[in-house]
């Protein structure tokens, strides 16, 4: 399993032709405390910056782009009763969604860690 | 307006403690601390926080007959409001609108005036030239600082006794500290507490023995807005603007009767017509039934899907524990109870009409 990170601060950890995709800690530390999350469904397809889900802080709503072409496997429900998690957890227990890869050359456009890290200074 | 954001006299110590700074109507101000918005919010509700709103414009009227001159460019009855006493007002214009909100307090020899940091710009220049033979005088030396709570008595009465004893809407010079300021029973979050000017030489250290009290944390921006959107108090420039009039922003309560009787304001002809005659659209309170937050520009329908109306100030309410809303509807869905739908993101989130404040103001009478 191999981690990528988006300019939109996105992390996607692949495994095969599936990843599992949420907001870097760094999203979450500046969006502030999420108060709402609104999702996507499971079988929902995607194409790359293509707007697939709003996270709301206290202060004001992002909407999350997505890195790469998909289809939405799974939705983390959890977030609806508790989006307090993309807080405590952006890149664990608050992950976003399953998804399947449409196509995984995309993923040569996105940042390894050390990448991410330089890009967010 | 390209100028560098200005910096008010408490800058260093918001930095030093932490704060998130942005650019909020020209001012580098705290829009939070470390402690976040929804622990400074519910630190405000339950103990105290501290603000700095030095931002806002501080002005100081002298002359003869200020209130008397002060009544022709605001509906309100300055000429029964006693020494000591606070009054909150508004410009309006012409047309019945309303150009700004504002604090007014008889001084005694002076009247102390506090307007909104993004229209300073504005007001002074309306005062200096609707206010004949009026010494209008902006304030840049003082920082103004809000010390709102349960717990605000205490830690504003510990270093000056005599706070204790004022009741809401009602001001002193008190000394803080061998410092001589002007303290004043009031504030924006629905709690009891004080805004206080001070000297801004000396504001750093008497804005830091506040904090020195256990029960006293800094607050920015965001949980200022979060609490005045709780308490049901509107924001100038969101919730009242030069197109509404203090009848459709239901502010007809800081219109003296003497005031709606006689007139003599500007766009008085409009705001007795729609006192006597009711508007056709409403400010309100609006609770969505869902979480997802319903912001500014937000439209609402009726159960019918007919528009009728829009969100003008709105966010998530860490004490109502969901989102809360401010907007105008058409008066005849305005009832506390009725259902209405808002537009967000292009799906119907059901909400209803409630009456305001959302959360009990708790102010010492």
């Amino acid at each position: 399993m191999t981690t990528y990170y988006s300019e939109e601060h996105e992390w996607l950890t692949v495994d095969g032709d599936t990843a599992t995709l949420g907001i870097t800690a760094h999203a979450a530390e500046q969006l502030g405390e999420i108060v709402y999350v609104e999702q996507k469904d499971s079988g929902d397809t995607f194409e790359k910056s293509e707007e697939i889900g709003v996270v709301e802080s206290v202060k004001a709503a992002s909407e999350i782009y997505a890195p790469v072409d998909g289809e939405i496997v799974e939705a983390n429900e959890a977030l609806a009763d508790n989006p307090a998690k993309l807080n405590e957890s952006p890149e664990g227990d608050g992950w976003l969604y399953k998804i399947k890869l449409s196509d995984t050359s995309q993923l040569n456009d996105l940042m390894d860690l050390d990448g991410y890290k330089a890009f967010i200074g | 307006m390209a100028d560098a954001p200005k910096r008010t006299p408490l800058y260093d110590l918001h930095v030093e403690l932490g704060g998130k700074m942005v650019d909020f109507a020209g001012w580098e101000m705290p829009v939070q601390y470390p402690m976040g918005i929804m622990g400074e919010h519910k630190q405000c509700r339950e103990k105290a926080a501290l603000f700095d709103v030095s931002h806002m414009g501080q002005v100081i009227l002298k002359g003869d007959n200020v209130a008397e001159k002060l009544e022709t460019i605001c509906p309100q009855a300055f000429t029964a409001l006693k020494e000591g006493k606070a009054r909150y007002s508004f410009f309006t214009n012409d047309d019945g609108g309303i150009m700004d909100d504002l604090i007014v307090s008889n001084a005694g020899d002076h009247f102390f005036v506090v307007v909104n940091a993004s229209m300073r710009h504005q007001d002074i220049p309306h005062m200096a030239r609707h206010l004949d033979g009026v010494e209008v005088t902006e304030i840049f030396d003082r920082a103004l600082v809000a010390v709102q709570g349960p717990k605000a008595e205490d830690v504003v009465g510990t270093l000056c006794p005599a706070a204790r004893e004022l009741k809401f809407m009602e001001t002193i010079v008190g000394e803080i500290n061998g410092v001589e300021c002007r303290i004043s029973r009031l504030g924006y979050t629905g709690e009891d507490g004080y805004e206080i000017s001070i000297p801004e030489d000396k504001a750093v250290e008497i804005a830091r023995a506040f904090l020195a009290d256990e029960n006293c944390e800094p607050a920015g921006l965001g949980a200022r807005d979060s609490l005045r959107l709780e308490a049901g108090l509107c924001l100038y420039g969101n919730d009242i603007d030069n197109d509404t009039s203090p009848i459709e922003a239901s502010l007809i309560w800081a219109i003296q009767k003497r005031r709606r009787e006689e007139g003599g304001f500007p766009g008085a002809a409009r705001i007795q017509r729609d006192i006597a005659d009711g508007t056709s659209r409403k400010l309100v309170g609006i609770k969505p039934e869902g979480r997802a937050p319903a912001r500014q520009g937000v439209e609402v329908q009726n159960t019918g899907g007919e528009s009728i109306g829009a969100i003008t100030s709105g966010g998530f309410g860490p004490t109502v524990g969901g989102p809360v809303a401010l907007g105008y509807v058409a008066t005849a869905d305005a009832e506390p109870g009725t259902k209405v739908n808002l537009i967000v993101r292009g799906k119907a989130q059901p909400a209803g009409i409630v009456s305001l404040p959302f959360v009990q103001q708790n102010y010492k009478r």
